[in-house]
């Protein structure tokens, strides 16, 4: 079992015992996910995002008994968004209904990207706390190297070789979880 | 361009890709056991209520403000799943 599988079989015992604290943690750990899924996989609004985010959270609070492979939670959540991304998009009669619609759409390119990018977020929480709240401000947050020196009190003139050194090291847990799925026998 | 430099500059797309959800979704989902004692509270007055149960299926925002709770998203999603689960 992956490290973060072992880290999700234990957040939802947990969370199935009634420990607030720990679904907290279930929530950050995919909130990333379940927001880009509805953002850049099917372009939703702000309003429609908003409302697809709360209900994969209800749905996935009420039903946390029912999963069958806790390992398996990411598949599921990305499994329930998506539906509910559909389901939304429908109703309001804002699915595209034509091929050529869906393909100026594209949901399965951006999904796939969203997966990837997903696979990079869990490296990132096995990174030292420095390194992933410098790759976090500097990528994510826009941040220039004076601002991420400053709030980190590291000197500026650093903060390009450690950006580099921290995204070697991504690299690195990438290719050990590639060659480590593929001694398990994943696809 | 060096193939490291190509990996690290995908990697950073990669990362910059997955921005945080804004906040005020986040804690309002970490509050969802909290708003599921809520939405027991509206779905026990539904029970009672014909007219309250009325309304909060043609009027989920109305029905949720008459019986004094502010009718955000997320409170919204967790009546509208209790609603649907019912027979």
């Amino acid at each position: 079992m992956s490290a973060e599988a072992e880290v999700v079989v234990s957040l939802v015992a947990r969370c199935r015992s009634g420990d607030q604290d720990a679904w907290a943690q279930l929530v950050r750990m995919y909130s990333r996910y379940v927001f880009a899924i509805c953002q850049q996989g099917f372009r939703m609004s702000d309003a429609d995002a908003e409302d697809v985010f709360q209900d994969v959270f209800v749905r996935v609070y009420e039903h946390l008994n029912d999963v069958r492979d806790d390992a398996s939670m990411r598949a599921w959540i990305g499994q329930v968004t998506r539906r509910l991304c559909l389901d939304r998009l429908r109703s309001a009669k804002r699915a595209p209904v034509t091929e050529e619609e869906w393909e100026a759409v594209d949901p399965d390119d951006a999904l796939e990207h969203v997966e990837l990018a997903m696979d990079v977020d869990r490296v990132m929480a096995e990174l030292s706390e420095n390194c992933a709240e410098i790759l976090d401000r500097f990528f994510r947050r826009d941040e220039s190297y004076a601002v991420i020196g400053t709030a980190l009190s590291i000197p500026a003139g650093t903060i390009a070789s450690r950006i580099s050194r921290c995204l070697s090291r991504v690299r690195e847990l990438m290719e050990g979880r590639s060659q480590a799925s593929q001694a398990s026998g994943e696809t | 361009m060096s193939d490291n430099e190509m990996d690290e500059r995908m990697l950073g797309r990669l990362i910059a890709s997955l921005p945080a959800a804004p906040e005020s979704w986040e804690r309002a989902a970490i509050e969802m056991p909290a708003l599921r004692r809520a939405a027991d509270q509206v779905l026990a007055l539904a029970e009672t209520d014909a007219e309250f149960h009325a309304e909060l299926v043609a009027d989920l925002e109305a029905a949720l403000r008459r019986a004094g709770h502010e009718p955000n998203p997320a409170l919204r999603a967790a009546v509208r799943h209790r609603l649907a689960d019912r027979p």
